[in-house]
C-alpha cells in the first residue's frame, strides 16, 4: 500500500517537474537576454539604440543604431501578412465551407506539410529561383529584396494561419448556421455575417501567430532579404531584419564586447515583440471561447 | 598449445581495445575561411598518425579564439590577428595564445561575367564600396546601378578588406551584407550589375576577377606581394605547442602541409 503511494507520488513529481521545466528554461533565457543585453543600453542609451539610423558595429567608433533592422523586420512581417492572410484564411474557408470530406482529408495534411519543410530549403528556393525571377520581372539591380523575403515568409506562415483558422471555423456550432438559414439567409450571408464573425477571434489568433512566426524566422531572411542595413523605402529594396543580423554576426562578435551585448539587446527586443504578439493572440482567443459559450 | 593460442588471441583483442584509449585528442575551432585548410590537413595528418584524433569545427574567428581562451579547444583558427581585448581576456584566464601563420589568402574583387569592367584602382574600389561611385557608367561601363555585395561586418574577410582597401572608411549601408563567401559568389554570379569580394579559394569560372592597381589576383601575385589585397591566415595554440598539437602544427607548416593548403585554393607559404 505504502509502496503504491510512493510510486504515485513519484510519478506526480516527475510530471510536475517536466511540466515546469519549460517555464524554467523560459525564465533562464529571459534572464540571460536581460543580463547580456542591458549593458549596451547603459553604454549608449536605450533611445539612441532603438532609433539610431546607423548600424556599424565593428568600426571604431562603432554605431549601434538598430532602427533599420527593426524596420526591416516590420516590413517583411507586414509583407508576409499580406501573403499569408489571403492564402491562409482563403484556404481555411475553402476547406471548411466548400471542400467535401475527401478533399479536406487530402488538402489539410498537404497544407500542413508546408510547415514541415526546413527553412533553409525555403531560403535556398528563394535565393536560386525567386531572386532571379524578381530581378527580371521588375528589372531590378538585385532580386534580394523585402518583397522576396515577404513572399517566402508568407508562404511559410500560411499553414499556421490556415490550420488555426480552419479549427476556429469548425468550432462554430452547427446551430448558428441552421438558425441563419432558418431566417432565410443564403450561404454567402451566413458565411460573412454569422460564421466568420463567430470564428473571427480564432482567425485573428491564427493571423497573429502566423505573423510572429514570420518575424522570428531567421534562415530564410538571412538568405533572401539582401542584408543591407538601410531604412527601406519600397518593397523592392534590400533589408536586414533583426534575426538576420543576429545570426550573421554572433559567430564573429568578440565575447563580452559592445557588439556582443548589442546583439543580445536586439534579441531582447525581438523577444519582447513576439511576446506581445503571443499575449495578444492569447487574449483574442480567450475572448473567442467566451463568445461561443465554450469554457473560458 | 590450444590454450597458448587462446591467450595470444585475447592479448591481441585486449591491445585493440587499449590502443584507442591512448589516442591523443585535439580540438580545432574557428574561422570558416581557415576551415577547409584545417579539415584537409587534419584528415591527412590522422591518416599518417593513426594515434592522433583531431576534431575540427567552424564557428568563426571570434568563436575559435573564445574557445581557446575558455580552454574548450586546443587550436583556434583565425582569419585575423588576435585583438588586444582578447589577449587581456586570455591572460586573465591564464591562457597564452601563440600565433602560427599557416597560409596566405588573397581577397579578389569580382564582378559578374557579363561586366565590361576588368580593372580598377584601389581608390575606385574604395569609392564603389563607400557608395561615392554608384553607377557603372562613371567607370566607363554600361549604365546601371552598381550592386555592392560585401561580407558581414564581423567576418574576418570583411575586416581584412576594410583594412586593405577601405582604409577605415565605411561600406555604404545599402550594400548587400552576406554571411559567407559562397553566398557572395552566388549573388555575383546571378546579378549582372554586382561587384563584391571573395577569398581566392572561392574563385570560380562563374566570377570575373578584377585587376587592382594593375595586378590580377593570383597565387603568384599574392606570394610575390604585388597584389595589394592579401592577408595571412592563422592558427593559435595555447602557449608553446606541445605533443600532438606541435606535431600537427609542424605538419601544416611543412612542405607537404603547404601543398595541401594549395589544393584548397589558398596560397602556401613556401
Amino acid at each position: 500500500m505504502a509502496y503504491r503511494r510512493i510510486k504515485e507520488q513519484a510519478y506526480k513529481w516527475i510530471f510536475t517537474i517536466l511540466a515546469f521545466s519549460s517555464l524554467f528554461f523560459l525564465v533562464g533565457i529571459v534572464i540571460v537576454l536581460f543580463k547580456e543585453g542591458t549593458p549596451i543600453f547603459q553604454k549608449i542609451g536605450f533611445l539612441k539604440f532603438i532609433f539610431g539610423r546607423k548600424w556599424y558595429p565593428t568600426y571604431n567608433p562603432p554605431d549601434f543604431g538598430i532602427l533599420p533592422l527593426i524596420l526591416g523586420s516590420l516590413w517583411v512581417t507586414v509583407g508576409a501578412s499580406l501573403v499569408c492572410i489571403p492564402l491562409g484564411v482563403g484556404s481555411a474557408l475553402y476547406l471548411n465551407e466548400i471542400a467535401g470530406f475527401k478533399q479536406r482529408q487530402f488538402l489539410k495534411p498537404v497544407i500542413e506539410l508546408l510547415a514541415s519543410i526546413p527553412s533553409v530549403v525555403y531560403g535556398f528556393f528563394g535565393l536560386v529561383v525567386v531572386t532571379p525571377f524578381l530581378q527580371r520581372l521588375f528589372n531590378l539591380p538585385t532580386g534580394m529584396t523585402a518583397l522576396n523575403a515577404s513572399l517566402i515568409l508568407g508562404l511559410m506562415a500560411t499553414p499556421t494561419v490556415c490550420s488555426i483558422a480552419e479549427d476556429a471555423l469548425s468550432y462554430v456550432p452547427h446551430s448558428f448556421r441552421e438558425a441563419s438559414f432558418a431566417v432565410g439567409a443564403d450561404r454567402w450571408q451566413t458565411l460573412t455575417r454569422v460564421v466568420i464573425p463567430a470564428a473571427g477571434s480564432g482567425i485573428s489568433t491564427g493571423i497573429i501567430l502566423g505573423m510572429s512566426r514570420a518575424i522570428g524566422e531567421t534562415m530564410t531572411v538571412l538568405m533572401v532579404a539582401g542584408g543591407a542595413a538601410v531604412i527601406p523605402g519600397t518593397f523592392l529594396e534590400p533589408v536586414r531584419p533583426m534575426t538576420a543580423a543576429i545570426a550573421a554576426e554572433m559567430g564573429e562578435a568578440p565575447m563580452g564586447g559592445s557588439h556582443y551585448h548589442a546583439l543580445f539587446a536586439i534579441a531582447l527586443i525581438l523577444f519582447l515583440i513576439t511576446f506581445v504578439f503571443n499575449i495578444i493572440a492569447e487574449i483574442v482567443s480567450r475572448r473567442f471561447r467566451i463568445k461561443l459559450g465554450l469554457n473560458g | 598449445m590450444k590454450r597458448l593460442r587462446m591467450f595470444a588471441l585475447m592479448g591481441i583483442l585486449g591491445l585493440g581495445l587499449v590502443i584507442p584509449c591512448y589516442a591523443e585528442k585535439i580540438v580545432l575551432a574557428g574561422s570558416t575561411t581557415v576551415l577547409p585548410i584545417a579539415q584537409k590537413t587534419a584528415e591527412v595528418f590522422m591518416e599518417e598518425n593513426p594515434a592522433a584524433d583531431i576534431s575540427v569545427r567552424g564557428g568563426g574567428s571570434s568563436v575559435g579564439i573564445a574557445a581557446l581562451i575558455d580552454g574548450t579547444c586546443d587550436i583556434a583558427d583565425a582569419s585575423r590577428a588576435i585583438k588586444d581585448t582578447e589577449i587581456q581576456k586570455a591572460a586573465a584566464n591564464g591562457r597564452d595564445p601563440v600565433a602560427h601563420i599557416v597560409a596566405m589568402d588573397g581577397i579578389a574583387v569580382v564582378v559578374n561575367k557579363s561586366s565590361s569592367i576588368s580593372k580598377l584602382s584601389k581608390k575606385q574600389a574604395r569609392e564603389i564600396f563607400t557608395g561615392k561611385i554608384s553607377d557603372w557608367s562613371q567607370l566607363g561601363g554600361k549604365a546601371g546601378k552598381i550592386v555592392v555585395v560585401s561580407r558581414d561586418t564581423s567576418s574576418g574577410t570583411f575586416e581584412a578588406f576594410g583594412e586593405l582597401v577601405m582604409k577605415g572608411e565605411k561600406v555604404m549601408p545599402g550594400a548587400l551584407m552576406q554571411a559567407s563567401n559562397q553566398e557572395v559568389a552566388q549573388i555575383i554570379a546571378q546579378t549582372p550589375q554586382a561587384i563584391g569580394y571573395v577569398g581566392l579559394g572561392f574563385m570560380s569560372g562563374e566570377l570575373k576577377p578584377v585587376e587592382i592597381d594593375g595586378v590580377m589576383p593570383s597565387k603568384e601575385t599574392v606570394l610575390s606581394g604585388e597584389y595589394p589585397v592579401t592577408r595571412p591566415l592563422f592558427m593559435y595554440s595555447n602557449g608553446k605547442p606541445q605533443g600532438i598539437t606541435k606535431e600537427y602544427l609542424d605538419f601544416v607548416k611543412s612542405k607537404k602541409g603547404q601543398e595541401l593548403v594549395e589544393t584548397q585554393g589558398y596560397v602556401g607559404l613556401k
